[in-house]
Parts: structure tokens; C-alpha cells; sequence
């Protein structure tokens, strides 16, 4: 398995400097082999990179439009930095998603209209309580039973992409797709007090990047200067001395898996009810309404150190990518898949860059 | 395995027909140094390892490296097996220059290491664990391999079965197989990195009977220990290290215990274990009055009754058969024997980390079995684990952070659930100043201190809640002279302000130096519980064997 490579908790500043210049060299490593997928495709690399970076951050609202799409990446990376800290590697990013977005969604619906400042929060807290409970089952398994919270959470995902196919086509689906007989699989337009009010006008900014940035920096507070975060990095490191001192390793990896579910709940919910439509819509795959951002949550995570806060800039830069990926497409005719393999890449580029630091510090520090 | 094996011509036929080892290794006694290192420079970021250590040993001696942990031993041994590379200074095997590039380089050469942890396959038999790493064809010849294995142990009294698994096998045996392992690979060099800890004192007396016999063949043999007797005993000379240099070198003729460890430390040390020797076995003590059954003058504060804790493994008996302790206010319970006896799963039974098969743990006469790890805590029991690394400290975490593993919620170190870290952070200066804990600051990692300096470090965490209680499992085991002593000191000054004390050592002079009374352990059950000032080593080796 991959060996993930943790900077070291809160001595950011001294280790950060050093450690700036890999992430930077990996991005760079990965455009360079980029640039020759896109030459092998036939087009021309600068063309292309031109326009993905004018389309992700040249504009007002394409800066705006990153940072929506950065938001999802964003609350699912500092998700995967709880967890990571406690040893647990949570790849149900997507099913817990799901899980709070189907929370929130029969919430909003059922309750109807509160006023927003009160049916705000109450769907995101509703998704938080979702995707907690996604992510609950696999940390009580793995507590509990030993099982492995790799298999489980990606086992996970498949079953709340299940629930969601059948929710949406039968006791949730819009009732005027039923009398169109068009059958689409979404909800209706949910409750407008719980849209998640535009921050910038002219742009898609919403409330929800805002809550991602304090999900941040609520995790690294969590982590560092509360007690039962520094008991999950207690166990996280060193499960045999966290016993000694009299902690209770199964608890906290469960409490981890439950937060790390809790915060891709929460960025389900602030999915759906930030989303243009303002409905749950399934196209029946499973990256859906999620766009992947499970999985490319993770992505950021790794790039960002497993640091909450620099999990920030990270998320930034992926959503960035994605939605110039979009812009190269148009310019160029490549598809904008490849940002797929872009972000792939740097992982790639990341993690081994990261070893070689490893081992170069391995061997100084062993005297 | 206690028999002398005859030197010279015998022990040559006996390998003649595998290999030509025993002539080559017999011819080196006559010529020269077999290794040299000449002027080895080992840097690294802000220390000086090795400055220019030059170090020989001759064939048919052992010359003993002896130095607190950080002297450079550990540097110099990793230069010399191709571990590390040295900035300067250059390796010599018989008076050429030689290649120590790798671990297998240094193999080849003929040096051979055997690593205070063990490098074998435990689901592999002896005879498979030496073929391991050795060139062959497409599978390795194993019938060759065993007969050279049984050889070579009959030859050196290294008895074992070559054809047993070696997860089947004691400790003591396990490190039979791997001075096998270097025998078979022609070693000409042998290094030994602290081989007694794991051995009886009868047992350490047959090894180095074995010891002497590889070396009288001709063989060099670096031993390290941090045991003076042991290196008084079997060193032809001793070369001591501080701070990456050689202090001096000297053979236990010239020198007494007393003077090697200030070498070592630089500095007058009170040496517990030589203030107080055990008394002698010529003296008045008589087996026969001894009392086995030695009970605490006071009421006792920690009971156990007839303790039952099973081991790790399925299908064996218990590792704790049936003990019952009490400690006392105000006393040391040493308990002795050998590693594996046992006293880990009391140890861990006490301390709430395994939950005991039948019995009870009362501590003032509150119950401990099925109490969390927490709880008992809360009770007054403080534990300073055997496996420091793994149990006792977090390595990544801060020297700060280790410190406050613990007592991090109490209510002087948090509020509401956020921890006050100024308060902690003053808190942890103060513990590293009173307890001498040499470390940069309390932001440094505690993986970059001293086994000594997180030994210090763990004491003093687990004493500043003032315990009632406190179960030390080796607490000074591969810690250096300067800081065993501290911790010795400590561990005394806290039995004198009134804690019971217990101390699980495997080291029997430390055990003598500190406990008031010795229980010794032996396949998990109580051999017997003897008054400290009335027993004698000899008994207590016996004890341990199991007699």
C-alpha cells in the first residue's frame, strides 16, 4: 500500500519551507508529462495550458467557480487529515457524500419552509449527521472487529450510490417527473431558505466555500489544541504507547472514521443545496452530483501534506484545474479527462518525492 | 553445549569438507591486525559521531567497545557493516584496504553482526534461516546446509535443532542460530551488539565459553555491552568511546569497573551495582536457611492472588501460572528472571493492558482487573513499560507532547477540552530541567533523544502524578552509565517518600542494587521471594533456571 508521508503537525513553518519546493516540483513534473500526452494527442501543450490556467484563475468569476469546485475537495480533504492522523485511511469520501446529501435532502423536504437562518444550518448539520453515520460503520468495524477500513468504505460507496438510484426513482423522485412521465431521477426544487446564499454577486461564490475554510481551520484546531485531538494523533502514531497512557484506541479511530464521514457529509449537503438546480440529481453513475469529489478530495489532501490547512491552497488548485480542464478542452479539442491523469500524476509525483525526503531525513536522523 | 571445543587440528577436519574456513581463520591469529579502522569521521547534521576513531582488533582477541549510548559505538559498528559510509578514514582487513559499502560487501568480506534484534524468519526452521541470503542456484541445496549447521554447533557448543522452527525456540537459542548464521558465512569478524541481555547468568557463562572458543580459532570478536562485569570478564581489551572519540584503551588487568565507567562518562560515578555487591557465596548465607517466602515488613498496598494471564499464543499454558505478589509502601519488589518468563503479561496484567484468565490485582484494596487502563491510572499506578519505543513515548511527538500523554485532560491542562499549552508547554521546561533530560527544547522530536534522555523523560511523566504505585519494566535496559544511575537514584528516592515499587528487570545486578526484597519468576510462575540482603547471585541464577 501507499505509504502516506505526514508533515510534521505543527511545526509547519520549519519543516513547510523546505518541504514547499516538492509539491511545486511535482506539479511541475506532472504539466511536463502532461504536455506530452497533449503533443502526443496532437494539439499544442502551451495552447492548452494557456487556456486551462485563464479559465481556472484569469477572472472574477473564474476564480469564483474555482473555489465552488474547490469547496467538496476542500471539507473531504480535511476529512482525510482527521482520519490519516488516527491511521485510518478513509476512501468513502463519495458513499458519505451521498449519505449527507440524502440526509439533508428528506430534512429540507419534510421540514419545508424555515427561515433560512434557521434551515441553513440545520441541512448542513443534517448532511454532517449523514455522512457521520457513513462513516461510523466502517470506524466501528474497524474498531471493533478489525476490519479493514480501505475495503469497507469503498464497499461503502457502492451501497449509498444504491440507496440514492433507488431513492431518486421511487419515494423522492419529483412528483411532476412522474406526471411528465419523463422520470427523471431527482427531487424537486428543495425549499429556496435553504439555498446557500451567493456570497459575490455576479459570481457562484456560495456560503458553502466559506464553510469549508472553517471546517479547516476547525480540523487543525481540533487536532492540535484539543485534548481528544491530540489523544486521535496519539493513537494515530503510535497505537501501543496511546494504550500505555491509558487511551482507548478503538474509540478514537471510530470518533476519527465518524469525523472524516462528518465532513463529507457536510460537503454533500453544501453540494446539493449550493448546486444551480437546488435538487439531489443522480445521472445513475457514481461520480453523480459528487463530481468525484470523494476521491479527488483525497488527491488534495496528499498534495496538501495531510494538513488541514494546507489542504486549503491544495483544494484550490485542484478545483482550479478541474475547471480549466474544461476551458483547455474547448481551446484545444483535448478531452478534459486528461485532468484526471494531470492530478493522477502529481499524486504520483508527490508521494515519491516525498519518500526520497523520507529516506533522506531517515539517514540523518539515525545517528 | 558447555564443552570446550579442542582447538587447532580437530576443528579444522571438522569443516574441511564443506570449506577451507578453519584453516584461512586459524592463520590470521599469527599475522597482524585482523581489522584495522584508521582515523573513521562520521558526521552528522550538528554532530560529530565518530572524530577520527581509529579502533583494531586482532585475530584470536575480543576487544570490547564500551561507551554510553551516543558515544559513536553504534556509529562506528553501522561504518564497519556497510550500514553507513564514513566522511573519512579508511577499514582494513588484514592489512587491506576493504570494501564495507553494503551489508553484503561486509559479508563477504567476513564480518559478521549480530544485531541486538534478531534477523530471523520465525516461521522458518534453523536450517532454512541460515540458507537465506546465501548464493545458490535455483533452490538452495538444504541437506548441505543442515550438515554444516550440525557441525558447526557441535564444534562451538552451540546446540540446537537444525530442523526445528525457529518460532519453537527460547531466546538464548534463537541467538545461537544467528552466531550460526555468521559461522556458516566464514566470518572472520564477528560483532556482538549487547548479546547478554536476553541470557541467564549460567547461560552467559556457557556463551562465553562458545565466545572464547570462535575467537581461539583465530576469530576477531567486537563485543559491546554496557555490563562492566562482562566486560571485566571476558575482554582481552576494552576500547571505551565518548562523544565520538576514543577515551582510551586499557585491558581488565590494568582497570576495575569503577575507572571504566568514568572513562565512559567522563565524570566520578556511584556505582549502585558496586556499592552493593550481593553477598559473596563464601559467606555465612546458606541455601538452606533461605527464606523463600520473604513477605514486605509493612501492610502491603499492591496484592496479587493467584494470578492467571494468558501469552500470545494459542495452545500453550498461561504465561502467568498462579502468582500471588504483594508490595508494600515504602519498598522495591525486584522481580527476576530470564526474558519471557512472564513478566511482561504481569507486568501488563497490572497495569490493566491484559486482561488476566483468574485472579485479582487489589491496590488498597481496590480491584484492578477489569478496570480500564485509565481507571487504574486514576488509582495511583504508575507503569514505565518495558518496550520504551513502542509503549512508552511516541517518537514523532514532541518531547512537550510525550510529557502530557497522560495526565493531558486533567483539569490543570484543560479546559472545556482544549488544552491549555502554555501551561503545559511551562510545565514540560520545568520536568525536562528537574529530571535532566538533555534535549534541545521541549519542541524537539523525542525520536532524535537518547534512549537514556526518553527513558528520563518517561520517568518523568509517570512520577510527576505521585504515585502510589509503580511497576518499572527494565528501566534502565540499553540506557547508558550516566543516566542508569539517575534513574536508579529516582526510583530510590521514590521508594523512600512511600511508594511501593516494583521493578521487573532481567538485569540481575540491577535488580540486586535496588529491590528490598527479589522475587524470581520462571515459566510464569513464582519461583520464590527472597529478602535482598540474604541471598547470593548463585541462588538467584539457580532461582531463575527454575530450580
Amino acid at each position: 500500500m501507499v505509504r502516506l508521508q505526514v508533515f510534521q503537525g505543527e511545526r509547519v513553518s520549519s519543516t513547510a519551507v523546505r518541504s514547499a519546493a516538492i509539491p511545486v516540483v511535482a506539479v511541475l513534473l506532472a504539466l511536463l508529462v502532461g504536455a506530452a500526452m497533449i503533443l502526443a494527442l496532437g494539439a499544442n501543450p502551451l495552447d492548452g495550458y494557456r487556456a486551462l490556467f485563464i479559465g481556472a484563475f484569469g477572472s472574477r468569476s473564474a476564480l469564483a467557480d474555482s473555489a465552488v469546485r474547490a469547496m467538496p475537495l476542500l471539507l473531504v480533504a480535511v476529512g482525510i487529515c482527521v482520519a490519516f492522523r488516527a491511521k485510518v485511511i478513509n476512501i468513502g469520501g463519495e458513499g458519505q457524500i451521498i449519505a449527507g446529501a440524502i440526509l439533508s435532502t428528506v430534512v429540507a423536504l419534510s421540514v419545508g419552509d424555515l427561515p433560512a437562518v434557521l434551515l441553513i444550518p440545520l441541512v448542513l448539520i443534517m448532511g454532517m449527521v449523514g455522512g457521520g453515520i457513513w462513516g461510523a460503520i466502517p470506524g466501528a468495524m474497524k474498531a471493533y472487529l478489525g476490519v479493514n477500513e480501505i475495503l469497507s468504505t469503498i464497499m461503502l460507496n457502492i451501497v449509498a450510490v444504491q440507496i440514492m438510484n433507488y431513492l431518486l426513482r421511487d419515494p423522492l423522485i419529483d412528483p411532476k417527473e412522474i406526471e411528465q412521465g419523463t422520470r427523471i431521477p431527482q427531487t424537486e426544487r428543495l425549499p429556496e431558505t435553504a439555498d446557500l446564499p451567493i456570497l459575490l454577486e455576479g459570481t457562484r461564490l456560495h456560503l458553502g466555500v466559506v464553510v469549508a475554510v472553517v471546517a479547516a481551520v476547525a480540523g487543525w484546531a481540533f487536532l492540535w489544541r484539543t485534548t481528544i485531538g491530540f489523544r486521535v494523533r496519539a493513537v494515530g502514531h503510535s497505537p501501543h504507547a496511546a494504550r500505555y497512557a491509558g487511551m482507548s484506541v478503538p474509540r478514537m479511530t471510530m470518533l476519527a472514521l465518524s469525523l472524516s464521514g462528518a465532513l463529507c457529509g457536510l460537503a454533500g449537503a453544501a453540494l446539493v443545496f449550493g448546486s444551480q438546480s437546488h435538487r439531489l440529481i443522480t445521472d445513475g453513475s457514481a461520480a453523480g452530483f459528487t463530481g468525484s469529489a470523494g476521491f479527488n478530495g483525497i488527491v488534495a489532501a496528499l498534495f496538501g501534506g495531510l494538513h488541514p490547512l494546507w489542504a486549503i491552497p491544495s483544494s484550490f488548485l485542484f478545483g482550479g484545474l478541474l475547471v480549466g480542464a474544461n476551458a483547455m478542452q474547448r481551446a484545444i479539442q483535448i478531452p478534459s479527462a486528461l485532468v484526471v491523469a494531470l492530478n493522477g500524476l502529481v499524486v504520483v509525483f508527490v508521494i515519491a518525492s516525498n519518500r526520497i525526503r523520507d529516506n533522506l531525513r531517515k539517514r540523518v536522523v539515525d545517528g | 553445549m558447555t564443552t570446550q571445543p579442542e582447538n587447532g587440528p580437530e576443528a579444522e577436519t571438522n569443516s574441511g569438507s564443506t570449506s577451507a574456513s578453519g584453516t584461512s581463520v586459524a592463520n590470521t591469529s599469527v599475522s597482524g591486525a585482523l581489522l584495522e579502522m584508521r582515523g573513521i569521521t562520521k558526521r552528522f547534521p550538528g554532530v560529530l559521531a565518530n572524530d577520527s576513531v581509529s579502533f583494531d582488533v586482532q585475530g584470536g582477541e575480543v576487544h570490547t567497545l564500551l561507551g554510553e549510548n551516543g558515544a559513536g559505538k553504534s556509529t562506528l559498528m553501522k561504518i564497519l557493516f556497510g550500514m553507513y559510509s564514513a566522511d573519512a578514514g579508511e577499514v582494513l582487513l588484514e592489512g587491506r584496504p576493504v570494501d564495507v559499502s553494503s551489508p553484503s560487501a561486509a559479508i563477504e568480506a567476513g564480518i559478521g553482526m549480530i544485531h541486538q534484534h534478531f534477523m530471523l524468519v520465525p516461521t522458518l526452521t534453523v536450517t532454512e534461516n541460515v540458507a537465506l541470503g546465501l548464493p545458490h542456484g535455483v533452490r538452495p541445496d538444504l541437506d548441505v546446509v543442515r550438515s554444516r549447521v550440525g557441525e558447526l554447533s557441535e564444534q562451538y557448543g552451540l546446540a540446537v535443532d537444525p530442523d526445528v522452527y525457529v518460532w519453537q525456540l527460547a531466546v538464548g537459542e534463537r541467538q545461537r542460530v544467528e552466531i550460526l548464521k555468521a559461522l556458516y558465512r566464514e566470518i572472520r569478524l564477528l560483532v556482538l551488539d549487547e548479546p547478554t541481555a536476553v541470557l541467564t547468568p549460567q547461560e552467559v557463562d556457557d556463551f562465553f565459553v562458545t565466545l572464547r572458543a570462535l575467537a581461539d580459532d583465530g576469530r576477531g570478536l567486537i563485543f559491546i555491552s554496557h555490563k562492566l562485569h562482562e566486560v571485566m570478564a571476558l575482554s582481552d581489551r576494552i576500547t571505551v568511546l565518548r562523544d565520538g572519540r576514543v577515551v582510551g584503551s586499557t585491558t581488565p588487568g590494568e582497570t576495575d569497573r569503577q575507572e571504566l565507567a568514568e572513562m565512559m562518562v567522563g565524570r566520578q560515578v556511584k556505582l549502585a551495582s558496586v556499592q552493593r555487591q550481593p553477598a559473596d557465596s563464601s559467606g555465612e548465607s546458606n541455601p538452606a536457611d533461605l527464606d523463600y517466602d520473604a513477605r514486605p515488613a509493612n501492610d502491603a498496598r499492591l496484592v496479587v492472588t493467584a494470578l492467571d494471564v494468558a501469552g500470545d499464543r494459542d495452545g500453550v499454558p498461561p504465561a502467568v501460572r498462579g502468582l500471588s505478589l504483594e508490595v508494600a509502601p515504602g519498598e522495591i519488589l525486584g522481580v527476576a528472571g530470564v526474558s519471557g518468563n512472564g513478566q511482561r503479561e504481569l507486568a501488563e496484567a497490572i497495569a490493566g493492558l491484559r486482561r488476566p484468565l483468574t485472579g485479582s490485582i487489589t491496590l488498597d484494596g481496590f480491584e484492578l482487573v477489569g478496570a480500564s487502563p485509565q481507571r487504574i491510572r486514576r488509582s495511583g499506578l504508575s507503569f514505565v513499560p518495558e518496550e520504551r519505543m513502542r509503549d512508552g513515548a511516541i517518537g514523532d511527538f514532541s518531547v512537550s507532547e510525550n510529557l502530557m500523554l497522560v495526565d493531558h485532560g486533567e483539569p490543570a491542562h484543560a479546559v472545556r477540552g482544549w488544552l491549555k499549552l502554555g501551561a503545559l508547554n511551562k510545565r514540560a521546561v520545568d520536568l525536562v530541567d528537574r529530571y535532566q533530560i538533555k534535549t534541545p527544547d521541549v519542541s524537539t522530536p523525542t525520536s532524535s533523544l537518547s534512549g537514556g534522555n526518553i527513558q528520563k523523560m518517561i520517568m518523568a511523566r509517570e512520577l510527576s502524578s505521585g504515585p502510589s504505585v509503580l511497576l518499572a519494566a527494565q528501566p534502565t535496559r540499553g540506557v547508558d552509565v550516566g543516566a542508569a544511575e539517575y534513574i536508579h537514584e529516582r526510583l530510590l528516592a521514590q521508594r523512600d517518600e512511600g511508594t511501593a515499587v516494583i521493578v521487573i528487570s532481567e538485569d540481575l545486578d540491577e535488580v540486586l542494587a535496588l529491590a528490598d526484597r527479589i522475587m524470581v519468576m520462571f515459566e510464569g510462575r513464582v519461583v520464590g521471594t527472597v529478602h535482598r540482603d540474604r541471598c547470593t547471585v548463585e541462588q538467584l541464577g539457580l532461582m531463575m533456571a527454575g530450580g
